[in-house]
């Protein structure tokens, strides 16, 4: 039985909530704009990305795995899966890829509901996801433009090597910068590349603030479904622009202010007044159903004080910032060590070191069926993280942008389950 | 006519060690050598580096359908494909106790993570994630590759192999490159006199050649041509040509291939057991060996769904594949999941109707058991090949 609803009515929208939605209206304008303006846009993904040398090259990025998730906020993935579907995508493959053509096919009305721009450049950042290889290789057959290919190798054995540095180095230099210039008709300019960079790496600082500010008691964040609206700038088009650093100094600011005042999260319904559960989540959001989701556990009293989505485009809380004196190294090092670019064994590692740092109950593994990079060996990480901290985990399964595998009573029994259980162990061994 | 019994013969042996899913016959081979066995995933790994330091290379490709899986389940959600929990199945199992190491090649993220659970399921065997490259640029791609199978070589030898010696790996090129030509006759006779080299049978034999070292393989396939190619107890028969495309990593069931062929169907090209044909032509067996390996694998290797085409028009190999095999149709045979095959899918369909040859699609698991759709599907297939195409 879930406790009586811990939560307050909506809240007014905090200034850095404001801010950002300023500043993807103002990206997404440039970018309807872009036929007219003559601005080239490049279509590329969230791990790995190279916002910086774009914004160096003043290309405008597209993220088509955020259209997707944000198509599926405003329940249009459905139609444009089904789409999809219909032209021969196998209904077994990822559904952002089938959303994200479906969505082509439709006219590539982006959610703001401006057209988007066909891509000057589709560049391919192969980084900790064998399905974005091929998503590319998909487009490019639609859009006939060219493909800058960056692969980046898979830390196997939990570790960067020096080959490995070298080889994504090499890339950029011999491969990506070169398609970049043609592209663009401009010369790589490293100095304007160092200054985007070092305004990355202010964000990063503010940025990691804010995720670790889960570490207290009750904590002012939801690191998982708050979190997926603090990482958006940084893991999308902002990365190394000064909207990014104003935007990072001014949530962290908020969230000081959160702390200072023993605030819990914000949830769907508002303030979160108590907090129950501090669980980490391992997985992504499930879409198609976020604020439902999101609500199934807010309304448990339930608080993610971590998440490992959060650390897709980039692991910064442990100590990874772009360092504008080793432009190309930097880059390398970051494609390199994006969450879904790590050992199964580094990702139990985290996992076990968030649910102790952050002082969590336990841990809830949201597998979703279009994402093998992540999903693949997800029950082995229940069981060895459970070994290994000796707290629970749950196991839950849906989709990505798919409504069609998001059931919300099995979801929400299992979730339930869960947190009686957690509740009984307490009292166990309160007494 | 009757068979030659010496062609019966070679097809029992062959399909007695495609059965058995002991590794029986790598556990013989180390008894008798000493050697160390290291397995390897789909889709290819260059076994003459291997053969090179005194390794038997074992080619691993999942379970038979009569493999019960209890443990693998367990590690897998329903939406998986099947190979890994077979593989996971038998490594509990202790089958690959046999194995000294196994190398998890870069073709998916399911074989990826794989790796990393073998890490610590089995820490005291070596596991190596092949990393391939997907810069064809032999000063980038070229020079990671290089030093990835450096990597391995000084990991092997490590563990109690040979130190790698360029005079041993040229010997081993050579070696592999005469088992590559006799299966590429093998195919090319198949193309020829498809009734000749039934694809059930020529599968086993693949199948076998990856649990034996080079120097048997090589003869095995030798008398195979041999036998097959004088055996006249064959006789065509009015099927179609057709070419089975996408089942690369996770192998179909025997039953499968044998319920294509009885439905009608020639098949005269496929991706089977494709390490046996992943790098085309010979490699230069002359010169800095390390180099043609690398060459080889940046220049010369098939298209697969599992390889960026950077260059030239996606789709464009299945077309050459499609003339040359003279196929009249596409089956496109993929296991259920297998994201490689069927995100490729769309595009090599685009592939086959551009160049004016019917398809059809479905798909399996290496341990499906029905199979009655699939053979009215590629029977009726094969008919309206027959009735309706333009011949």
């Amino acid at each position: 039985m879930s406790p009586a609803p811990t939560t307050a009515p909506p809240a007014q929208k905090d200034n850095s909530q404001v801010r950002q939605k300023q500043m993807i209206a103002r990206h997404f304008d440039r970018l309807a704009a872009a036929p007219e303006t003559g601005a080239k846009c490049a279509y590329t993904f969230v791990p790995g990305n190279l916002t910086e040398l774009l914004l160096a090259f003043d290309m405008l990025p597209v993220l088509p795995e955020i259209n997707a998730l944000q198509s599926a906020m405003r329940g249009k993935t459905a139609e444009y899966i089904a789409a999809a579907e219909k032209l021969g995508h196998s209904e077994d493959v990822c559904t952002y890829v089938k959303s994200d053509i479906g969505m082509m096919k439709s006219g590539n009305v982006g959610p703001t509901g401006q057209r988007l721009p066909n891509p000057d450049l589709l560049l391919l950042s192969y980084t900790g996801c064998f399905t974005f290889m091929k998503w590319f290789e998909l487009l490019r057959e639609e859009y006939h433009c060219p493909v800058a290919m960056l692969h980046v190798p898979y830390q196997a054995d939990g570790r960067i090597t020096d080959a490995m540095r070298t080889y994504v180095v090499d890339q950029l230099k011999t491969a990506v910068i070169p398609k970049l210039e043609e592209v663009t008709g401009r010369k790589y300019d490293e100095d304007r590349l160092r200054a985007h960079l070092a305004k990355s790496a202010q964000a990063e600082n503010d940025l990691v603030w804010v995720l670790q500010s889960a570490k207290n008691v009750p904590s002012p964040i939801d690191a998982y479904f708050g979190a997926v609206y603090y990482v958006g700038p940084i893991f999308s088009a902002f990365r190394g622009t000064t909207d990014a650093v104003d935007y990072y100094r001014e949530l962290r600011a908020e969230i000081a202010g959160r702390i200072r005042e023993g605030k819990g999260p914000v949830t769907p319904d508002g303030d979160m007044e108590r907090e129950r559960f501090r669980i980490v989540v391992e997985g992504p959001p499930n879409w198609t159903n976020f604020r439902q989701f999101w609500k199934m556990l807010a309304d448990e009293g339930a608080v993610a004080v971590a998440s490992t989505y959060s650390k897709v485009g980039g692991v910064y809380d442990l100590g990874f910032r772009h360092d504008p004196d080793r432009p190309l190294e930097t880059l390398a090092e970051y494609c390199l060590g994006c969450y879904t670019n790590l050992s199964l064994p580094t990702r139990i590692d985290l996992l076990t070191r968030y649910l102790s740092e952050y002082r969590a109950d336990g841990f809830l593994i949201n597998s979703v069926k279009s994402c093998n990079s992540f999903s693949a060996g997800q029950l082995h990480i229940l069981r060895e993280v459970e070994a290994r901290s000796g707290r629970p985990g749950a196991f839950i399964e849906s989709d990505l942008v798919d409504p069609r595998y998001f059931s919300a009573a099995n979801i929400k029994n299992r979730l339930e389950s869960y947190f009686q259980m957690l509740e009984q162990k307490r009292m166990g061994a309160a007494s | 006519m009757s068979e030659d019994p010496r062609l019966t013969a070679l097809v029992a042996r062959a399909d007695s060690l495609f059965r058995d899913q002991t590794l029986a016959a790598v556990r013989d081979w180390k008894a008798r050598t000493g050697g160390l066995a290291v397995g390897f995933l789909p889709i290819y790994v260059p076994r003459e580096l291997l053969h090179a330091q005194g390794i038997l290379p074992v080619g691993l490709m999942g379970g038979r359908p009569d493999l019960e899986i209890i443990k693998g389940d367990a590690y897998y959600q329903s939406y998986i494909c099947h190979l890994p929990r077979s593989t996971i199945e038998l490594g509990l199992n202790g089958v690959y106790d046999a194995l000294d190491g196994l190398i998890f090649p870069a073709i998916c993220d399911v074989i990826r993570n794989l790796s990393g659970m073998w890490q610590m399921l089995f820490p005291k065997v070596l596991v190596h994630y092949l990393d391939v490259p997907q810069n064809f640029d032999a000063a980038v791609g070229g020079a990671f590759y290089r030093r990835d199978l450096e990597s391995l070589a000084s990991a092997l030898a490590d563990r109690g192999a040979r130190p790698l010696s360029a005079d041993a790996l040229r010997h081993s090129i050579a070696l592999y490159n005469e088992d590559r030509r006799l299966v590429r006759e093998l195919y090319a006779l198949r193309r020829r006199e498809p009734w000749k080299v039934p694809t059930h049978e020529l599968y086993v034999v693949l199948r076998a050649a990856q649990l034996m070292p080079v120097e048997e393989s090589t003869p095995m396939f030798a008398e195979y041509l041999e036998l097959t190619s004088a055996d006249q107890s064959r006789r065509p028969q009015d099927q179609a040509r057709v070419l089975v495309a996408g089942s690369f990593c996770e192998q179909p069931p025997l039953a499968l291939i044998k319920t294509l062929e009885r439905a009608g169907c020639y098949i005269v090209d496929d991706d089977f057991v494709q390490v046996h044909r992943f790098i085309r032509s010979d490699i230069p067996a002359d010169g800095d060996p390390m180099e043609r390996l690398v060459a080889a694998l940046l220049t010369d290797a098939v298209a697969s769904p599992t390889r960026y085409i950077a260059d030239g028009v996606k789709g464009e190999d299945l077309e050459r594949r499609l003339a040359e095999s003279q196929a009249e149709g596409v089956l496109f045979c993929a296991p259920s999941f297998c994201d490689p095959a069927l995100l490729d899918q769309p595009m090599a369909v685009r592939a086959a109707e551009r160049a004016g040859v019917p398809w059809t699609a479905f798909k399996y698991a290496e341990n499906s058991g029905q199979f009655q759709v699939i053979r009215e599907q590629a029977g009726t297939f094969a008919d309206s090949i027959k009735l309706w195409s333009g011949a």
